[in-house]
C-alpha cells in the first residue's frame, strides 16, 4: 500500500492515500423484483405498477419494487386488523416477546448482509451501516422485546392497552433503523403494523419482511407496502388505522397532522431540525472538532438531529474554524462500499438538487463558503463537505434544514446569547454543547428547547434513550420507556 | 331606606391585571331562569393576542421556579379558594346547582388543587429516569413544560371543569390562556381573583370570557401557542383546533385521551421529554 506524505503548511493537513478497501457484495442476493408483503406473503400489487430502486453511488438499478395502490393498502390494513383481533392481540405478552427476541437475534445473524444492502440502496458509508445502523436495529428489537410482558410496570396506576393497527411511514436516511424504531415498540405493545418504507430505500425493509417469515411471525402482524407519497397518504388516512407514526420532513408532517384532524387516531411525528451545536472557549477544542464533524457529516448530513448550526464563542471562533477546515480536508468522500469512506453518496438526485439550491442561497445571501479539494466520483450523487462562515441568523442556511453535508457557522459572546440563538428556530429536536465546566453544561441543558441535548458528545443513539422533538420538530418520543407511550391507549376504558 | 348594593364589574384577567375587553364589548351572563346576572367582557382577537404575549413573557420565570415553589403556589390557590367557598357556592347555585351540588363542586375543586399541588415536585421522578444505555454515557430523560398552553375550559361544571383543566397544565411550569365557560363565566372570573391573591405571578394564567366560536380560531392558529387542551370544545370546535394546530405543530389534548381528569398522565400530556447525554471518562 502506497502511503504518500504531502508537504504541508499550517493550513494544509497531512494527506494520506488510502488503498481501496471495498466490502464484498457477494453476501447479498437482490431479487429482480419485489412484491408487497401482505398477510405473511409477498404479493403482486393490484395496482400492477412497479418502480425502480437505484444505487445512488452508481445510479445503477438494483431492483424494482411494487407500488401499492389504495386497494393494496386496504388489503394490508385488513390483514393487520385480522391479526390484531385473532393472533397478535390475544397473544400473551410473554409469547409476543419471544417472537421479537427471535427477530433481534436473526437481525444479528444477518447483520452484514443487511448492512451491505443498506449501503447499496441508500448510499451511506458501509462503516456506518455496519457499525451503527445494524447494531442499533438489533438492539431496538432486543430492548422492546423485553417490554412486551412488562407493560403494566411502564404505566403505573393505569391499564395500558394496545391501540390496534399502526400505520407507519419512514424516511430514507436510516431505512432499517427507522423501521426498527417504529416496528419494535408497536409490536411489543401488542399492535399490528402496516409500514411504508421510503421510495428510494425499500430493499432492507423487504428483506426484513422475509426474515420475519423465517421467524414464524404470524401473518398480518407486519405488512410492508412500498410506494411513494401517495401510498403513504393511503396508509395514514385509512379509516381502519388507529395509530399513525411518521418520521420525515416538517412540511409532510403538517400535511399528515391536517389529514388526521377530526379523527381519533393517535399521532406521533418525528420531523425536521436545525440543531444548534455550541462551542465554548473552555471546551476541549480538538475533541469538539471531532464532535462537530460527526454532528454534521455523519450519514452525509442526512440526519434530522444533525448539528447543522455551529455557534462558536467569539474568542475561539477563528482558531476553531481553522481546525475544522483542516479536519474537513481529511474526510474521505466517495464510494460508500469502501470501508475507509467517511462521507458517502447523497441519497437521491432530488436531495442533491435541494442541497445545491440551499448552498447557492448561502452564497448569494453573503455567507463565505469553504469546501476542501477532493475528487468526487464521476457517477452517482455526491457533494463536498461544506462550511459556511459569516452566517447570520436570518440566512436561509441558518433557518432551513439542508439535510446534507453543509455546516453553517455563527458566533456568540455570552452564554445567554448562545441560548437565545440556539433556540431561535421553529425546530427543537437536538442541541449540543461543548465546555469543560460542569455547571455550565447543566445550565445550558436546562435552557435549550430541544428533545435531545448532547453535552461534550454528539449524535449518540441508543434503544433505551428517548428521542424526539419540541415545537415544529414534532411530538412523541421513540426509544426507551417513553417510546412505548406512542403505541399504548391510556384513555378511559 | 335599604342600602344599595355595590355590584362587581366582570372583566378579563391578562398579565395579572383586570382589563375590560379592548373591543369595548360585553355580553350578558344568564342565570338558570334566563335572567341577566351581569354583563361580562366579550374578549376579542386582540385581547387573545395580548394574553398569549404575556403568557410567553411569564413562561421562563414560571418554568424556572422550583417544583416545590410551584407546588406551594398551587396549594395557596386551594387555600384561597377554600376561604371563599361560600361566594363560589352562591354563584354556582345561580346557574342551576342545588346547594349540595354547589358546595360539593367547590370542595372537589379545592381537593383537586391540593392533589395536583403535591405533584409539582414529584412528577419528574415518575416521568423522568436515567436511561441504561449501552456505552460509557450518563443519560437522563426529564419532562419539561411544553410552553404556552391554550385551555378551552368545559362549559359545565364552571368551576371544577376549569380547575381540572388548569391544574395539570400549571404543575410542570406551563403558562396558559384560558377560554372560560361561555354560558357560566362568573365562577371563572371570580376564580381569577383567587389566582391574583395566591402569589401566582402575573401572566402565568390569563382568563378570557367571550364567545368560544369567535376566539377558538385565533387561539388554534396562533404561532406562539404550543399546545391546546380541547376538553371544553364541541366536536366542531375541536376539529377547528386540530386544523389550526397544523401551522406550528401544536399538541392537541382531546377529552378523555389521557385517562381520568385527576391523573398524572394529564400532567405528562403538557410536557416534553428532554434527554441529556454526557460521556463518562477520566
Amino acid at each position: 500500500m502506497a502511503i504518500t506524505r504531502i508537504p504541508t503548511t499550517s493550513h494544509e493537513p497531512l494527506l494520506w492515500e488510502y488503498a481501496q478497501s471495498r466490502e464484498t457484495t457477494d453476501i447479498v442476493d437482490i431479487e429482480d423484483r419485489y412484491g408487497l408483503f401482505i398477510d405473511g406473503e409477498f404479493r403482486a400489487p393490484k395496482s400492477r405498477r412497479y418502480f425502480p430502486t437505484i444505487n445512488p453511488a452508481t445510479e445503477e438499478q438494483l431492483s424494482e419494487v411494487a407500488e401499492a395502490g389504495r386497494s393494496d393498502v386496504d388489503a394490508a390494513v385488513a390483514a393487520a386488523r385480522k391479526a390484531f383481533e385473532e393472533t397478535w392481540g390475544p397473544m400473551p405478552g410473554a409469547e409476543r416477546a419471544k417472537y421479537i427476541f427471535r427477530i433481534a437475534r436473526m437481525v444479528q445473524e444477518r447483520s452484514r448482509e443487511l448492512a451491505v444492502l443498506e449501503t447499496l440502496d441508500g448510499g451511506k458509508p458501509i462503516k456506518e451501516s455496519r457499525d451503527i445502523d445494524l447494531p442499533l436495529v438489533a438492539g431496538h428489537f432486543f430492548y422492546y422485546a423485553g417490554w412486551a410482558d412488562k407493560l403494566e410496570y411502564a404505566f403505573p396506576g393505569i391499564r395500558p392497552r394496545p391501540l390496534g393497527v399502526a400505520g407507519q411511514v419512514i424516511p430514507w436516511n436510516f431505512p432499517l433503523l427507522m423501521l426498527a424504531w417504529k416496528v419494535a415498540p408497536a409490536l411489543a405493545a401488542g399492535n399490528t403494523v402496516v409500514l411504508k418504507p421510503a421510495e428510494t430505500t425499500p430493499l432492507t425493509a423487504l428483506v426484513f419482511a422475509q426474515l420475519t417469515q423465517e421467524a414464524g411471525l404470524p401473518p398480518g402482524v407486519l405488512n410492508i407496502v412500498t410506494g411513494a407519497g401517495e401510498t403513504g397518504s393511503y396508509v395514514v388516512s385509512h379509516p381502519d388505522v388507529d395509530k399513525v407514526a411518521f418520521t420525515g420532513s416538517t412540511a409532510v408532517g403538517k400535511v399528515i397532522q391536517n389529514e388526521l384532524a377530526g379523527s381519533k387516531k393517535k399521532l406521533t411525528l418525528e420531523l425536521g431540525g436545525k440543531g444548534a451545536h455550541l462551542i465554548f472557549e473552555d471546551a476541549p477544542l480538538d475533541q469538539a472538532v471531532e464532535g462537530v464533524i460527526n454532528g454534521i457529516f455523519f450519514n452525509q448530513g442526512h440526519v434530522c438531529c444533525a448539528g447543522s448550526r455551529l455557534l462558536v464563542e467569539e474568542s475561539v471562533h477563528d482558531r476553531f474554524v481553522d481546525k475544522l477546515k483542516r479536519r474537513l480536508s481529511t474526510l474521505r468522500v466517495g464510494d460508500p462500499m469502501d470501508k475507509n469512506t467517511d462521507v458517502g453518496a447523497i441519497n437521491s438526485r432530488e436531495q442533491l438538487e435541494k442541497i445545491n439550491e440551499l448552498v447557492a442561497s448561502g452564497r448569494s445571501e453573503g455567507a463565505e463558503m469553504f469546501q476542501p479539494e477532493c475528487e468526487l466520483p464521476q457517477r452517482g450523487f455526491f457533494f463536498r463537505p461544506t462550511l459556511f462562515t459569516g452566517v447570520s441568523q436570518s440566512h436561509r442556511i441558518a433557518q432551513e434544514e439542508i439535510f446534507g453535508p453543509v455546516l453553517s457557522i455563527l458566533s456568540f459572546r455570552t452564554p445567554e446569547e448562545a441560548v437565545e440563538k440556539a433556540n431561535n428556530t421553529p425546530y427543537g429536536l437536538s442541541a449540543g454543547v461543548w465546555t469543560s465546566k460542569g455547571s455550565r453544561i447543566l445550565w445550558m441543558a436546562d435552557r435549550m428547547r430541544a428533545g435531545v441535548v448532547w453535552a461534550n458528545t454528539f449524535n449518540k443513539f441508543d434503544p433505551a434513550s428517548p428521542f424526539g422533538g419540541y415545537k415544529e420538530s414534532g411530538f412523541g418520543r421513540e426509544g426507551g420507556r417513553h417510546g412505548l407511550l406512542a403505541y399504548m391507549d391510556l384513555g378511559e376504558e | 331606606m335599604s342600602r344599595v348594593d355595590v355590584r362587581k364589574t366582570y372583566k378579563l384577567y391578562i398579565g395579572g391585571q383586570f382589563p375590560r375587553s379592548e373591543s369595548g364589548r360585553s355580553y350578558p351572563a344568564l342565570n338558570s331562569e334566563g335572567e341577566v346576572l351581569a354583563r361580562v367582557a366579550r374578549a376579542s382577537r386582540k385581547d387573545l393576542r395580548d394574553a398569549v404575549r404575556v403568557a410567553r413573557g411569564a413562561f421562563e420565570g414560571w418554568a424556572g421556579r422550583t417544583g416545590y415553589n410551584r407546588g406551594q403556589i398551587i396549594y395557596r390557590i386551594a387555600e384561597t379558594l377554600e376561604d371563599r367557598a361560600g361566594t363560589f357556592a352562591e354563584q354556582l347555585m345561580e346557574t342551576g346547582s342545588t346547594r349540595k351540588q354547589a358546595s360539593d363542586e367547590v370542595t372537589a375543586s379545592v381537593d383537586r388543587l391540593v392533589w395536583y399541588a403535591g405533584w409539582a415536585d414529584k412528577f419528574a421522578q415518575i416521568y423522568g429516569n436515567l436511561n441504561p444505555v449501552s456505552g460509557p454515557f450518563f443519560n437522563i430523560s426529564v419532562p419539561e413544560p411544553t410552553g404556552v398552553v391554550g385551555v378551552v375550559a368545559p362549559e359545565q361544571p364552571g368551576l371544577l371543569g376549569l380547575v381540572s383543566s388548569l391544574a395539570p397544565v400549571l404543575v410542570p411550569g406551563n403558562t396558559t390562556v384560558v377560554l372560560a365557560s361561555q354560558v357560566a363565566p362568573m365562577p371563572a372570573i371570580t376564580f381569577t381573583e383567587v389566582l391574583d391573591t395566591s402569589d401566582v405571578p402575573g401572566g402565568v394564567v390569563n382568563v378570557l370570557t367571550g364567545f368560544k366560536d369567535e376566539l377558538i380560531p385565533w387561539l388554534a392558529d396562533h404561532m406562539d401557542v404550543n399546545a391546546i387542551d380541547a376538553t371544553g370544545a364541541t366536536p366542531d370546535q375541536a376539529l377547528r383546533i386540530q386544523e389550526g394546530a397544523v401551522h406550528n405543530v401544536k399538541r392537541v389534548v382531546l377529552p378523555g385521551a389521557n385517562g381520568p381528569v385527576q391523573s398524572p398522565y394529564r400532567i405528562a400530556a403538557f410536557t416534553e421529554t428532554k434527554t441529556v447525554w454526557h460521556p463518562k471518562g477520566l
